[in-house]
């Protein structure tokens, strides 16, 4: 297989770079960049510190053995990303460019968020390499993730909550260009997942590429063999792109990604680009899209906020077309009973996103023979979302 | 198989004012905002005025180069209903009054949406002369431009910004037909434009290596500053400030004429010398 994007960043008919002209000139400066840092070991090396003193790698890779009685099926393995500091796999992004932002002699860094634990993750080393931060935020977001919208200040971050739209991530990319296309000279854009306009994707994949490379290895070593599944919950795309892509040659590995299927594909109310969407332009990227006949892009809707986004990391779309990564949705109802049986069944509260890989693991792992190895990436904790579930719950606390 | 020639109605403009020793003044209105009946009346008033160009803005969810006054102007537009469709049948209908040259601000993927060869086909028909894609630039631009080609129109305009380096320079120079689109300041829609000397450095680099005509955007709201940058400038913009005014005043009954009072102040003052 030929590696891909290809030198336009093009992943076969997506990906490339739909930006206002005066970004250009930032984005082939950042690719540039980019292939310098890929190739410096004294940058490698210091990124490797990171991952490990301060980020907490190698993230253990945990047989839920309980779990897996319950289910009766495959044997389940969960790779603890929720155990990296800030709670995310979005750090593992983060440290490789707040690192990268200081090489280009940047010294301030914005980022959009939609969970907050993207913003979390910038705020956090924002702080470790004193970077300038601001955070974009939709109002909506900053509503039923509040805990992170503190956390994000108490780090010394400015969070702006962005009162557009549908007032969640959508928007808060939007203004984050917008701010980006203003004090481009100054300001690195940190994105948070893989999309956006080349190199985000392929850049953000590769930072995040440690899951999987991690995963590998640990499920050789435990199990001798490869999973015969891998499953990940899709939002931009980047905690499921980083644990598929050291496997995608392993033609042997299945891979389901899990999009936000909200209130169901039928409501239409719902983030699951591959059921509902069709390609298109946003962001800077030609992509799947959620969007009406005239091009206009839809509202969307998750209990997941980290979900809750119309579009899909570009390279998500052409696996998704060439059939090499299957993509399913689940609904908010269903992530929200996974997240109690993955608490009260391994001890493990899970981030709401993640809770939807879950509600996928728990509807295979039955149809599965018992000597199959099902691989999840646990992509973040649940403390940012307790809040909102003992609301919805009608729970006070 | 006969070839259509279509007259490009940009290019002849800027021929005729360049002969005249006259600047272009090019206001920017969102189609739709608040109405595309106001539209057709406000395109018809602007051209009355003098305007030498007119831009309709296509509205979209998501304008990522726009600052506040055209996100709202946006916004308004697509919840009266507007849609590239109904933008296209508004031209047609003021074609039948006006030759006034007519481009379309559209992100891309409205346009794409529509299908890039269809869009094309009927936007020419119609009677629109240019594009401005501003989330397009000339890298990802081939399949728009065969488009183009194959439909006989519109051409495309592109864009550039204070960030652009001298090998983008000659590239958007090859590619642009029409006119260039000078983006004043490393910004969005709306922001204040206060370097005008660097403005001026630059817009006469790219005139000498383009020999093409150079029209200036973004920031630009007063006649006085528009005089200002016409003294250099081929044409000159006018967007946000416009925007903002038919919004705040168009329910005024004398909106139409006071409208056609200032746009002929504005075309006086490209034309006035220091
Ligand atoms: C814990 C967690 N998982 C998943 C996601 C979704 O993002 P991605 O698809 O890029 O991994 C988020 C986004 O905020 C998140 O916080």
């Amino acid at each position: 297989m030929k590696a891909y994007p290809d030198k336009n960043g093009r992943f076969g008919q997506f990906g490339g770079m739909y930006v206002p002209e005066t970004l250009m000139p930032a984005i082939q400066e950042l690719d540039q960049s980019y292939q310098k840092i890929k190739r410096d070991k004294a940058f490698q090396q210091e990124l490797q510190r990171c991952l490990k003193n301060f980020v907490g790698r190698p993230t253990p890779l945990y047989f839920a053995e309980r779990l897996t009685k319950t289910l009766g099926g495959a044997k389940i393995y969960l790779k603890r990303e929720d155990l990296c500091h800030t709670g995310a796999h979005k750090i593992n992004n983060t440290v490789a460019q707040a690192l990268l932002t200081c090489r280009m002699k940047k010294k301030r860094v914005i980022a959009e968020t939609g969970a907050g634990q993207h913003g979390v993750a910038v705020a956090t080393v924002a702080a470790m390499f004193g970077l300038e931060a601001e955070i974009y935020m939709g109002t909506e977001d900053m509503e039923r993730q509040a805990l992170n919208v503190f956390r994000m200040r108490l780090l010394g971050s400015t969070v702006t909550g962005v009162n557009a739209g549908s007032r969640t991530l959508k928007d808060a990319i939007n203004e984050a260009m917008r701010d980006w296309t203003t004090n481009v000279a100054t300001t690195h854009y940190l994105l948070g997942s893989v999309l956006g306009p080349h190199p985000y994707p392929m850049m953000i994949r590769d930072f995040q590429s440690v899951i999987g490379r991690e995963a590998r290895k640990q499920i050789l070593s435990v199990a001798g063999r490869l999973p015969h599944c891998l499953v990940a919950c899709v939002g931009g795309g980047s905690n499921s792109m980083g644990l598929f892509y050291p496997f995608i040659k392993d033609t042997n590995v299945k891979m389901v990604g899990v999009e936000a299927g909200g209130h169901g594909i039928k409501s239409g109310k719902h983030a699951a680009r591959f059921s509902g969407g069709k390609p298109g332009v946003l962001h800077g990227t030609m992509t799947y899209l959620l969007q009406d006949s005239d091009g206009q892009v839809n509202l969307t809707h998750s209990v997941s906020a980290g979900l809750d986004y119309p579009a899909v990391g570009p390279e998500h779309s052409f696996y998704h077309d060439m059939g090499r990564i299957h993509y399913t949705s689940v609904t908010d109802k269903e992530a929200l009973a996974a997240f109690d049986v993955l608490s009260q069944e391994e001890g493990i509260i899970p981030a709401l996103e993640s809770a939807h890989a879950v509600a996928e693991v728990v509807r295979l792992a039955p149809t599965m023979k018992k000597n199959q190895i099902l691989l999840m990436n646990l992509s973040g904790r649940g403390d940012k979302d307790v809040q909102q579930v003992a609301n919805m719950r009608n729970i006070p606390l | 198989m006969h070839k259509v020639t279509v007259v490009n109605r940009i290019q002849q403009t800027f021929d005729n004012l360049k002969a005249k020793g006259e600047k272009a003044l090019i206001p920017y209105i969102m189609a739709g905002d608040p109405s595309l009946a106001m539209t057709e009346s406000l395109v018809l008033t602007l051209a009355e005025g003098g305007a030498d160009l007119i831009e309709l803005g296509v509205p979209f969810s998501d304008p990522i180069a726009d600052g506040p006054v055209i996100q709202q102007a946006a916004e308004r537009a697509l919840q009266s209903g507007t849609t590239l469709k109904k933008i296209l049948s508004t031209v047609r209908s003021l074609r039948i009054k006006t030759q006034v040259p007519l481009i379309f601000m559209a992100y891309y993927n409205t346009i794409l949406a529509m299908g890039l060869m269809g869009f094309c086909k009927e936007a020419i028909s119609a009677g629109v002369d240019g594009l401005i894609i501003p989330d397009l630039p000339p890298e990802e631009s081939d399949e728009l431009y065969k488009a183009t080609m194959a439909a006989g129109g519109p051409v495309i305009i592109f864009l550039l910004a204070p960030t652009s380096t001298s090998q983008r320079r000659k590239e958007v120079i090859k590619r642009t037909h029409g006119f260039i689109y000078y983006v004043s300041l490393t910004g969005i829609t709306g922001s204040q434009l206060t370097d005008l000397t660097q403005v001026k450095k630059n817009v006469q680099a790219i005139q000498k290596m383009a020999k093409k005509p150079v029209a200036v955007g973004f920031g630009i709201s007063s006649p006085e500053q528009a005089h200002d940058v016409a003294q250099f400038a081929d044409g000159v913009i006018i967007g946000s400030a416009l925007v903002r005014n038919i919004f705040e005043h168009h329910q005024d009954p004398a909106f139409l004429s006071n409208l056609k009072v200032t746009t002929r102040k504005l075309k006086t003052a490209l034309a006035s010398k220091n």
